[in-house]
């Protein structure tokens, strides 16, 4: 614990470089998740779309049940058959959309699902298009779930980028891999111990951001 | 006005739901969708407004095909309101009421003197409910705002598919006999399907009685219940049918106007006196400028000398609107146990008073003669 300490204090430049690029895969990770998520989300809850939802639910449901080391190993794989760059940033990136991508896409979908089907057939009745009803309707109403979703998601790719170590991309899981291999129990405990700090951090951030963004309508009254 | 003609819907599952319905709603008339749960009303009002593709026949707004009109537009050109109401939970009540003028593109400013005027028209104080959440809202409220935004962009035509339907029984009346108020001030063309008969002959102007998708019986409220036209429309209306009638007519059809009265300041051997000489054992009391105030009994005015009626009158809340509909005024006096309900117009001025001999003499005469209107 105590040699942990000193090493931070000695060198801070490197326990700041490992941060900020796990928080950085993390980022672009989780933007792309989002974007993807919530079109997707989007996408099968139209009309008639019941088959697909099902479908696609129950492949990103298989892919959460992937091992995430398994994951990494086949995307080197994969990238690598393809001439891609097998190694580093770009399949770190791709495994954590996989893994990111299920809470938002299953929270979007309900939430739209879960609207009172008498406001969207108000809205049509009142001769709102199918886009505006999406807008000003389904949308505004899903969105804290939503983002309970991108906050679940966030959470959880904290402590997978760590495993991202694993196919050399930079991040908190490199001191754990380096102190696993050399026996040094003060670089596993710098870099486990910042992934749990960075998770609560982040985890409060987002329950301040879904508050804020929860509509007042929704948090007065009864019901 | 609306024409429908040989209007057909088969659903995908080859349901038929509405078979060859023909009939006409004439501008400002209040049209009632009439019939028992299943025979078609909702899908026949949904193709008017086409949130239900037709399968056969035409629909005609204006002698326009509405088939021809872009459906959005057609439909912020009518208004809408449902039953589940479907109150947007994450907008205020004022922007609720501006659904239909944003999507118009009316300006900030019009749009929100325009809900004002309408929370005025359900009697919601706009500075007290503008800015409230539709979850901070009781039934009835939420009711009342439901149909202030279907008169959002003030339409011509008003479809409403049970709007009172889940409101409690005593808000129920209240709410039907503000909203015959209201329609007397718009004068719009209204659809109002209901599966309840006394609602249907208190606010229609017509009734079309649906069975099984077939238009049965199209006429006035009077004409369903004293001529109906077969057996299906005599047993929906009912044995009864000579109590529905007092849903039909209004307390000021069937009320005494003149009739004596007492002042609060007379004296009480003078009001006695009159009421011994007319024969009565009751009269209402107004105060100087004739609002009524209350009553005095014969019984009370025995003994005490120097006394005026205000020494002596019973205060008295039980009275009823010269519009309101017969048969809440009826029950009124049943369960106040008076025998002479004073009558009332605006500013609680006396108007006359409502007995048991005349309501008992009209009802028997519309029985007699097939409706009086
Ligand atoms: N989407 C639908 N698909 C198939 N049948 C339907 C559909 N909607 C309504 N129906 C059927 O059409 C008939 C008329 O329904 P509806 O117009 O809702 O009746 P009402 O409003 O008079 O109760 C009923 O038999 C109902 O079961
Ligand atoms: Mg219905």
């Amino acid at each position: 614990m105590l040699e942990a300490w000193e090493f931070i204090l000695r060198r801070p430049e490197l326990l700041a470089e490992w941060v900020l690029a796990h928080l950085w895969i993390i980022f672009v990770a989780i933007i792309i998740a989002v974007i993807l998520g919530v079109f997707l989300g989007i996408f099968i809850t139209g009309k008639g779309r019941e088959q697909i939802a099902d479908s696609v639910l129950y492949l990103a449901e298989i892919a959460m049940t992937i091992p995430s080391l398994a994951l990494f190993g086949l995307l080197m794989l994969l990238l690598g058959s393809m001439g891609l760059k097998s190694i580093g940033f770009l399949p770190a990136v791709i495994a954590l959309v996989v893994y990111g991508q299920l809470p938002i896409l299953r929270n979007t979908y309900t939430a739209i699902r879960a609207v009172d089907p008498a406001m969207v057939e108000a809205g049509r009745g009142m001769g709102m298009t199918e886009r505006q009803i999406l807008f000003k309707i389904e949308l505004p109403l899903a969105v804290p779930v939503i983002m309970a979703g991108i906050r679940t998601s966030i959470v959880l790719l904290i402590g997978i980028a760590t495993i991202a170590a694993f196919i050399g991309a930079s991040g908190l899981g490199v001191p754990i891999f380096r102190g696993i291999r050399n026996a040094r129990m003060d670089l596993i405990l710098i870099g486990g111990i910042s992934v749990s700090i960075l998770a609560l951090i982040i985890d409060g951030l987002m329950a301040l951001v879904e508050r804020r963004i929860t509509p007042k309508g929704l948090k007065v009254g009864r019901q | 006005m609306i024409k429908l003609e040989k209007v057909t819907k088969v659903y995908a599952d080859g349901t038929k739901a509405v078979d060859e319905m023909s009939f006409e709603v004439d501008q400002g008339e209040l049209c009632v969708f009439l019939g028992p749960s299943g025979c078609g009303k909702t899908t026949t009002m949904k193709m008017i407004n086409r949130l239900i593709p037709i399968t056969g026949g035409n629909i005609y707004i204006d002698g326009v095909d509405n088939t021809k009109i872009n459906a959005s537009e057609l439909r912020r050109n009518i208004g809408y309101a449902i039953q589940e109401i479907g109150l947007f939970t994450h907008m205020t009540v004022g922007q609720n009421i501006e659904t239909v003028p944003v999507l118009k593109g009316w300006s900030k400013s019009r749009r929100r003197e325009r809900a004002e005027e309408l929370l005025e028209l359900v009697r919601m104080k706009p500075s007290e409910f503008i800015d409230k959440y539709p979850n901070e809202l009781s039934g009835g409220q939420r009711q009342r705002v439901g149909v202030a935004r279907a008169l959002g962009t003030d339409p011509p035509i008003l479809l409403m598919d049970e709007p009172f339907g889940a409101i409690d029984p005593i808000n129920r009346v209240e709410l039907q006999s503000e909203f015959l108020k209201i329609q007397q001030k718009i004068k719009k063309t209204i659809i109002f399907v209901t599966h309840d008969i006394y609602e249907a002959i208190k606010m229609g102007d017509r009734i079309a009685l649906m069975k099984d998708g077939k238009l049965v019986q199209y006429d006035t409220p009077a004409n369903l219940l004293y001529r109906p036209k077969d057996e299906f429309v005599e047993g929906f209306v009912g044995a009864d049918r000579a109590l529905k009638g007092l849903q039909l007519l209004r307390v000021k059809e069937v009320m005494t106007g003149t009739y004596a009265t007492a002042k609060m300041g007379e004296k009480t051997e003078v009001v006695r006196e009159r009421m011994e000489k007319e024969g009565i054992d009751w009269l209402p009391v107004v105060d100087n400028s004739g609002r009524f105030t209350g009553g005095v009994s014969i019984s009370d005015l025995t003994g005490g000398r120097a006394k005026t009626v205000k020494d002596v009158i019973t205060p008295s809340e039980a009275k009823s609107d010269i519009n309101a509909v017969l048969n809440e005024a009826l029950s009124l006096m049943l369960s106040s146990g008076l025998k002479t309900l004073p009558i009332v117009v605006e500013d609680n001025r006396l108007a006359g008073i409502l007995t048991f001999d005349a309501i008992q003499e009209t009802l028997h005469e519309a029985v007699k003669t097939g409706g009086t209107k």
